[in-house]
């Protein structure tokens, strides 16, 4: 004590105050890219899950194996408001083997006189389903811009994972909801 | 023991002759570029009063309009405000009321008062210190907090979506607080919590350096008065979650002025992001508007049962782990944001075990009492109200801290019921308690006891009369944040409004014994309190000299973790 001045460590302490105060700041943002991480990791909320052609192909054989039953996908489309888009889900509902990939459509006509460019955002209801709920194909990966009054078919190639079997959180889902909502594309900067 | 002596000296400027202790600035230069803890404290406790008859103004708003079904005052205030009255106007006022009345109650009534008031003024002196580490930031932190409030009240005159001003709660969650409030009041409103918070940091910052830096000669942290513990602990978690609210709000503002996407899904951002971040700041918040007040309470009960306090480390340590853990339970107020089970499980838990240093707490209240010697002077009862009614509001902390029972009771009146009473009386109270121990020392005069326990009677009826049948409405599924309600829930609303106006009435009895005080208050002794009064603010004169300790005081090593000044009055 007696080598430092007073004053400098007083400097000294609440210099290093400031840096848990920073340090606490940079996390604050820092939340921003882990949160989306840590959603992805484990579909935490109902994110869904992106996958490879291999991966369906291992997943097909694992469910055949195990002997998987079905299970039943019902799809929602919802936009944005102010969106002036018509989307809507080719087919309400999917009966479908676990572990198998299936092509479901939907679609969007853009019922103004402008070309706009939307983006979908999505998410599947039980939440506990969204860490199974793989997507290999989906028009949500990508930006969709549409003529005036064009109207398109898009589609989703999905499976859902057999893995979920194993799951006691997901004993009794019996319908799992994939839900798609357009939103109007923020420009580009 | 003799330094201790010569503080007293110090003061008497007759025997002296030349001495610069009591040697005060003019006016201007006090009071606008203060650097004096106590002249700054003395501030702070101004400003927080004004602040709170502003804050419980609007909340007495509020009450009228929620005396009866149906929207009755608040197209008067719409126009009043130099608005158009209109449906959505009205029931915009109503979302602009709500948020000024709980930011001003929490950012510039309860903070300022307890932390910038009462720790300003006494963490210094019950440390034995001359003044704080930085006399020149505690003038920034003041005045970034007084710039705050301007820039929330400004923003009530400007734009904010529906109609004038912010009406975005409290939270200011997003989407509401981005794309769903256009113009101007939302931005004032934020950038308030910018300048507080900035104030506050700098504040703790001042604060921490203070107490570990700058206690007298013997003052071992473990020899700590509570009071000086609960303020370390509040700056610490000030420190630690205050930068991760000027974060989330700083992403809103981004998002609402300069097209980012962090709390909007169509360009990849989670709204739920913003609470989780929000929280993780907001629920240590509300333990940092706590603690001192535990720290308050515990200097009180221990000075009014003329016994030093049960279980000092206990106590100490038990605010310690309340801090801690405080900081892992911010999902108890997301419960309905479709936490899956397993996560809820966790923070159901980890909420309920705050319990148990909070019991600490009021159980080692309770001891120091037991078998004290009771003086029931003002600060004492307002400190026993205290612990009766933060009990309460603590066991409807427990019961909503369920995940499931939180899922029926989520954004009911019952939870505006519990927070009220943690808050409304444990904080208020605790304020109450401390401003009456602590106002003969500050002015150097002493108020009337009688006013004091008509005071608290009067407030205490009233403040259970608000609250207390907001159980039974939020039970009954009443939706807080609402200015109307079915017809069914008119008796219990009208019941809370007659409590507020017995409250607003005790009120009168505070104001009116203040200013007897100062204009005939009988002169303060030393320590008026007698001999369970053992922190060395009471070994100065009151009120104490401008600047004091000159000469640091040595804390003995007896056991005790006070010296008592031996003196003979300052004042002779």
């Amino acid at each position: 004590m007696a080598s430092v001045a007073p004053q400098n460590r007083n400097v000294r302490t609440a210099m290093i105050a400031a840096v848990f105060a920073l340090a606490m700041l940079g996390l604050g943002f820092a939340a921003v890219p882990l949160y989306r991480i840590f959603c992805q990791v484990t579909g935490f909320g109902g994110t869904t899950m992106r996958a490879t052609e291999s991966d369906a192909d291992l997943a097909e054989r694992l469910a055949r194996s195990a002997g998987a039953g079905t299970i039943s996908i019902r799809f929602d489309a919802s936009i944005d408001r102010g969106m002036p888009w018509k989307f809507a889900a080719a087919q309400p509902t999917q009966q479908v083997a676990i572990g198998q990939r299936n092509l479901a459509f939907y679609t969007a006509r853009n019922t103004s006189d402008h070309t706009i460019t939307g983006q979908a955002s999505f998410n599947v209801e039980p939440e506990q389903a969204g860490k199974y709920f793989n997507k290999i194909q989906c028009f949500c990966f990508t930006e969709q811009t549409l003529r005036p009054g064009e109207e398109v078919r898009m589609p989703v190639l999905y499976y859902v994972d057999p893995a979920a079997l194993k799951d006691p959180n997901m004993k009794g889902v019996e319908q799992i909801t994939l839900s798609y909502t357009f939103h109007q594309a923020k420009d580009p900067s | 023991m003799a330094t201790t002596a010569d503080t007293f000296q110090a003061h008497d400027d007759h025997a002296h002759g030349h001495h610069d202790s009591d040697h005060k600035p003019g006016f201007f230069a006090r009071w606008f570029m203060s650097t004096n803890h106590k002249d700054i404290g003395t501030l702070y406790l101004i400003f927080a009063i004004c602040a709170g008859i502003i804050g419980g103004g609007i909340s007495g708003i509020m009450r009228a309009e929620l005396a009866h079904p149906g929207i009755q005052y608040l197209g008067w205030w719409v126009s009043f405000m130099g608005g158009e009255a209109n449906f959505d106007a009205n029931l915009h006022m109503w979302n602009v009321l709500i948020t000024a009345h709980g930011l001003i109650m929490v950012f510039f009534m309860v903070m300022p008062a307890m932390i910038g008031g009462f720790g300003n003024w006494f963490v210094p002196l019950m440390i034995g210190a001359p003044d704080m580490a930085f006399p020149r930031m505690n003038n920034i932190s003041f005045w970034l907090t007084v710039a705050g409030f301007c820039s929330l009240m400004f923003s009530t005159f400007v734009p904010g979506g529906t109609g004038n001003g912010a009406g975005i709660g409290w939270t200011a969650y997003a989407p509401l607080a981005t794309s769903g409030s256009q113009g101007p009041a939302v931005d004032f409103a934020i950038f308030s919590l910018h300048l507080a918070g900035a104030g506050s940091i700098l504040g703790a910052i001042n604060f921490i350096t203070t107490i570990f830096n700058m206690r007298a000669p013997g003052m071992t942290l473990h020899k700590m008065p509570l009071f000086v513990w609960s303020v370390l602990v509040t700056a610490f978690l000030l420190l630690l979650a205050l930068p991760v609210l000027a974060a989330a709000i700083t992403m809103l503002i981004t998002d609402r002025n300069f097209g980012t996407t962090f709390f909007d899904a169509s360009g990849g951002g989670d709204p739920v992001l913003y609470q989780h971040l929000f929280w993780f700041f907001g629920h240590p918040e509300v333990y940092i508007m706590i603690l001192p007040g535990f720290g308050m309470i515990s200097q009180i009960i221990a000075t009014f049962s003329k016994k030093p306090v049960f279980g000092y480390l206990g106590m100490a340590y038990a605010m310690v782990a309340i801090g801690v853990v405080g900081f892992v339970v911010w999902a108890h107020h997301m419960y309905t944001t479709g936490l899956d089970v397993n996560t809820k499980m966790y923070f159901t838990a980890a909420t309920m075990v705050i319990a148990v240093p909070t019991g600490v707490k009021i159980f080692s209240w309770i001891a120091t009492m037991w078998g004290g010697s009771i003086e029931f002077r003002s600060p004492m009862v307002w400190a026993i109200g205290m612990i009766f009614l933060f009990t309460v509001g603590g066991v409807t902390g427990v019961y909503l801290a369920n995940g499931g029972i939180d899922d029926v009771v989520h954004d009911t009146y019952f939870v505006v019921a519990h927070f009220h009473y943690v808050l409304s009386m444990g904080a208020v109270f605790s304020l109450f308690a401390g401003f009456y121990y602590w106002f003969p020392k500050m002015s150097g005069r002493m108020h009337s006891e009688l006013l004091a326990h008509l005071h608290f009677w009067v407030f205490f009826i009233g403040v259970n009369v608000i609250f207390f049948p907001m159980h039974f409405l939020g039970l009954q599924g009443m939706p807080r944040r609402y200015p109307d309600y079915t017809e069914a829930y008119a008796h219990w609303n009208e019941v809370a409004t007659v409590g507020y106006m017995i409250m607003a009435g005790s009120m009168v009895i505070f104001f009116v014994n203040i200013i007897y005080a100062l204009i005939a208050g009988k002169k303060a002794a030393d320590n008026p309190w007698g001999e369970g009064a053992t922190t060395l603010e009471w070994t100065l004169s009151s009120p104490p000299p401008f600047h004091q300790f000159e000469t640091l005081p040595v804390i003995e090593d007896d056991g005790h973790h006070h010296v008592h000044g031996h003196g003979g009055p300052a004042h002779a």
